[in-house]
């Protein structure tokens, strides 16, 4: 078995990028699209993390990939308080019927 | 030049309590009376006078000639041209430092008895405080500019002070005029100055205006300078003799001098205590010290001496005449200062530069001696100021009336006081001079006869105050109650035009002086409105100027008597230095026999002008006087109404103005406006036109953009349908889209 390298990272990162994706585009209920976010930006981080790893850039990787973490908890907090209030105001989470936005 | 550190304190104490006073002045008197006003005013003036007599001791002790100098700070810096707010004392201004702060001082201490119970105490101090302030920059600046603030500083408090009780409209009125009178002549001082600085600070020649990198307005530099440009012509006489003669219009206004005098006499509206001050001992002299200041200007220029000269002693005649006419006793002193004013300017004018300041200090210290007397008597006559009326008073004011009698010794030139040996200096110098265009003996003789009238009315004012029996003109009624109101109410309908003051409160103070003295005095007269004696505060200040007006006579006893220079001769000699050694100025000297014939001859006739004076008013007894008037009855009149100056001053001058502007309102309504309503109309069919190209295209260009973008905002809208998941999938598409053309277009790889 070979060793791990660069690509298996890459690979990885690319199939949570897609999962998260789609899960984001195709679901309707605002978690799921949240559960998708929380995926690609992972997904980001990896790749932070795997060229830090294999590419000798030195520190900044790791470095981002924390960054993103903390965003994301920040962002799941804000996106939560959304959603709550979506609950709230419309009694459902479902992304196509809170469409008062529109032009 | 020595630098003195503290010399800022002498105007910055006046000028603090000024200050001290204008913002708090009106709470503390409501609150606490008079008293905090007092001391404040009291304290500013005593303390620089204390500063200015310890300036003064420091400059006695230096050499001859020194110069105390301290820079307040960088005024006006432009150019070559360094004005800045410093003071200097030299000898002259030493001395006149002290004249302004000590009788500045003394009239504080008068003015505070003789403004009790005026309601608006606390501002005439402040406004006193702020005399005293303008009066020292006046005499204090280092150069020409701060002069001039000074000069203008006092012209306005001279103004405020004036129409101090300005509910009185003859009051205010004679405030205004005093004011616009002044303006006059600070505009010819203006100019004046404007010549100097032009022809000292630059050349024409044929490249045009060159200005010099030496220039300066420092009364220590002026000299050379002014030495440097005394070949300079301007319309065909010398630039300086311009600039002395503009100098001297501005002080023609400021000095009360023909033609400008007019202001003065009405100035007598004012309270007695500024009467004193300003328009007797110190503002009116500023002209006189002017010209002492800028002798070397004027010594470079006959012709403006001779000006000068003739001016004071015409001057000294003219008011002495209609001195000799006026009832109000006030009148009688404004004249007299007027008069007394005009000797002072021959004596500047001959070149006696020294005798005329001289003749300043002496003024300084008889007048308001003088006038604080006349104040004195209109306070113990209750506001009552014609002569005609006061007689007798001897007898009620024994301080007042010897403190009179010595002023009045020293302005008619007898040799025991010091007036004499003032006016004869400057006689004799007249008669002496060989440096005007006309004889010295004219002015002389102008001069002389001036002095003999002056005996007539000085001792003619006297002799209607204090000799004779008091009478009160008054029915006396039994009835005490009703008899108390009539006095002051019969004295309005007397009284002059011009006079009078504060009507309403000076009545009521009248009536309540009138029953306490009435109470006081039942016993030996039975009047009501007997003339009492007055408080210390007013006494005491009128002995120490008698005293004093004696006592300076010792700095100018004549060389004559004693075979040295006279001792303020010598103390001045440095700053007229170059008026004395122009040997053009003084010429042969007449011989010691005619000095002591004119010296003789000089008492004799102010003896005979009292003589004369004695015989005809003394006890007010000699119907003379009256069968006089009623024998020259035209005469009389012309004289009396001042030769009918202020109404030829209104039909010509102020009518020519009044005229002007008339013309120029007509001007205005008719030409101009016509003119600019002619432009309007123009303006307006522009106007009309762009108007319409506004509506039309402009308008229309924008309201195209505007729809336009209207029905792409309604296309757009479409697309914003509120599905989450459809923004999102756009935002990955453009992401994608921008990614594959960084891609394959920009050659950026990721």
């Amino acid at each position: 078995m070979n060793s791990l390298g660069i690509t298996h990272f890459l690979v990885l990162s690319s199939l949570l990028f897609s999962i998260g994706l789609v899960c984001a585009l195709t679901r309707k209920n605002a978690l799921s699209i949240l559960i998708g976010i929380e995926l690609i930006l992972n997904a980001a981080g990896l790749n932070f993390v795997a060229f830090s790893r294999y590419g000798n850039f030195g520190i900044e990787g790791p470095v981002f990939t924390l960054f993103i973490i903390v965003l994301a908890a920040a962002e799941a907090v804000v996106a939560l308080a959304m959603i709550f209030t979506l609950q709230k105001k419309y009694k459902t989470v479902d992304v196509d019927r809170t469409d008062s936005l529109r032009g | 030049m020595k630098e003195l550190s503290y010399l800022w304190l002498i105007p910055f104490f006046p000028a603090l309590g000024c200050f001290i006073n204008a913002v708090t002045g009106r709470r503390l008197f409501n609150r606490y009376g008079e008293l905090p006003s007092k001391i404040i005013a009291l304290t500013a003036s005593w303390l620089s006078f204390g500063v200015a007599l310890t300036a003064f001791i420091t400059l006695l002790k230096s050499p001859s000639g020194t110069l105390l100098y301290n820079k307040a700070w960088t005024w006006i810096q432009v150019g070559h041209l360094e004005a800045n707010f410093a003071f200097a004392i030299d000898a002259l201004s030493g001395m006149m430092v002290l004249i302004v702060t000590f009788v500045g001082s003394l009239i504080h201490i008068y003015a505070t008895g003789y403004m009790k119970g005026d309601p608006g105490f606390w501002r005439f101090l402040c406004y006193l405080n702020g005399f005293l302030f303008a009066m020292l920059l006046l005499v204090l600046g280092d150069n020409l500019l701060l002069m001039f603030v000074g000069w203008e500083g006092v012209g306005v408090c001279s103004y405020l002070l004036i129409g101090f009780w300005y509910q009185e409209l003859a009051n205010a009125r004679a405030g205004m005029k005093a004011f616009l009178v002044n303006r006059v002549g600070d505009f010819a001082f203006l100019i004046g100055f404007f010549i100097l600085f032009w022809g000292l600070g630059g050349n024409w020649d044929h490249q045009g205006y060159q200005i010099q990198n030496v220039f300066s307005l420092t009364f220590r530099e002026l000299p050379q300078l002014v030495a440097a440009a005394s070949d300079k012509t301007l319309w065909g006489l010398p630039l300086l003799t311009w600039v002395a003669l503009f100098f001297f219009l501005g002080a023609t206004g400021k000095s009360a001098q023909i033609p400008l005098y007019v202001w003065l006499p009405d100035a007598m509206a004012g309270p007695t205590p500024v009467s004193a001050l300003i328009h007797a001992a110190t503002m009116v002299t500023a002209g006189v010290y002017m010209i002492a200041r800028l002798n070397f200007i004027y010594i470079q220029s006959p012709l403006a001496m001779t000006v000068v000269a003739c001016v004071g002693a015409l001057t000294a005649l003219f008011a002495a005449t209609i001195g000799c006419t006026q009832h109000d006793i006030k009148k009688v002193l404004a004249y007299s200062t007027v008069s007394q004013l005009g000797f002072m300017f021959i004596g500047v004018g001959v070149g006696a530069f020294w005798a005329g300041t001289y003749h300043l200090l002496t003024h300084a210290l008889f007048k308001a001696c003088l006038f604080l007397g006349a104040g004195s008597v209109i306070m113990a006559m209750h506001h009552e100021q014609d002569m005609r009326k006061m007689g007798g008073l001897s007898r009620f004011m024994p301080r007042t009336r010897w403190t009179y009698f010595i002023a009045c010794l020293a302005i008619t030139g007898f040799p025991v006081a010091s007036g004499f040996y003032s006016k004869d200096e400057i006689l004799w110098q007249a008669f002496n001079s060989h440096a005007l265009l006309i004889p010295g003996y004219l002015i002389w003789a102008v001069g002389f006869l001036a002095a003999g009238l002056t005996s007539f009315y000085m001792w003619r004012s006297y002799f209607l105050t204090f000799t004779g029996t008091y009478e009160t003109h008054t029915d006396h009624s039994t009835n005490h109650h009703s008899s108390h109101h009539t006095p002051s109410l019969k004295d309005d309908e007397h009284q002059h035009t011009t006079q009078n003051n504060d009507v309403s409160s000076h009545n009521n103070n009248a009536s309540s002086h009138q029953t306490a003295s009435s109470l006081n005095h039942a016993h030996h007269s039975g009047q009501h409105a007997t003339p009492h004696e007055q408080p210390l505060a007013i006494t005491g200040v009128l002995i120490v100027l008698a005293i004093l007006a004696v006592l300076v006579s010792f700095l100018g006893i004549p060389k004559l008597w004693t075979h040295h220079d006279p001792i303020l001769k010598h103390y001045l000699a440095p700053v007229f230095a170059q008026a004395e050694h122009l040997p053009k100025l003084f010429g042969p000297h007449e011989g010691h026999g005619v000095e002591w014939l004119l010296m003789s001859l000089s008492v004799m006739w102010a003896g005979m002008g009292c003589a004369l004076a004695w015989w005809m008013y003394r006890g007010r007894k000699n119907p003379f006087p009256a069968q006089l008037v009623a024998r020259f009855p035209r005469l009389n009149k012309i004289i009396f109404n001042k030769y009918y100056i202020d109404e030829f001053y209104k039909a010509t001058l102020v009518r020519a103005f009044m005229g002007i502007s008339q013309f120029n309102n007509w001007f205005d309504k008719n030409v101009v406006d016509f003119v600019v309503l002619q432009f309007a109309a123009v303006i307006r069919f522009f106007a009309w036109i762009e108007g319409m190209i506004d509506k039309h295209i402009i308008d229309a260009c924008v309201n195209f953009i505007a729809h336009l973008t209207d029905s792409l905002g309604k296309a757009s809208q479409k697309l914003q349908n509120g599905q989450l998941s459809l923004y999102f999938a756009s935002l990955i598409a453009g992401c994608i889209c921008l990614a594959l053309f960084l891609f394959y277009f920009m050659n950026i790889y990721p």
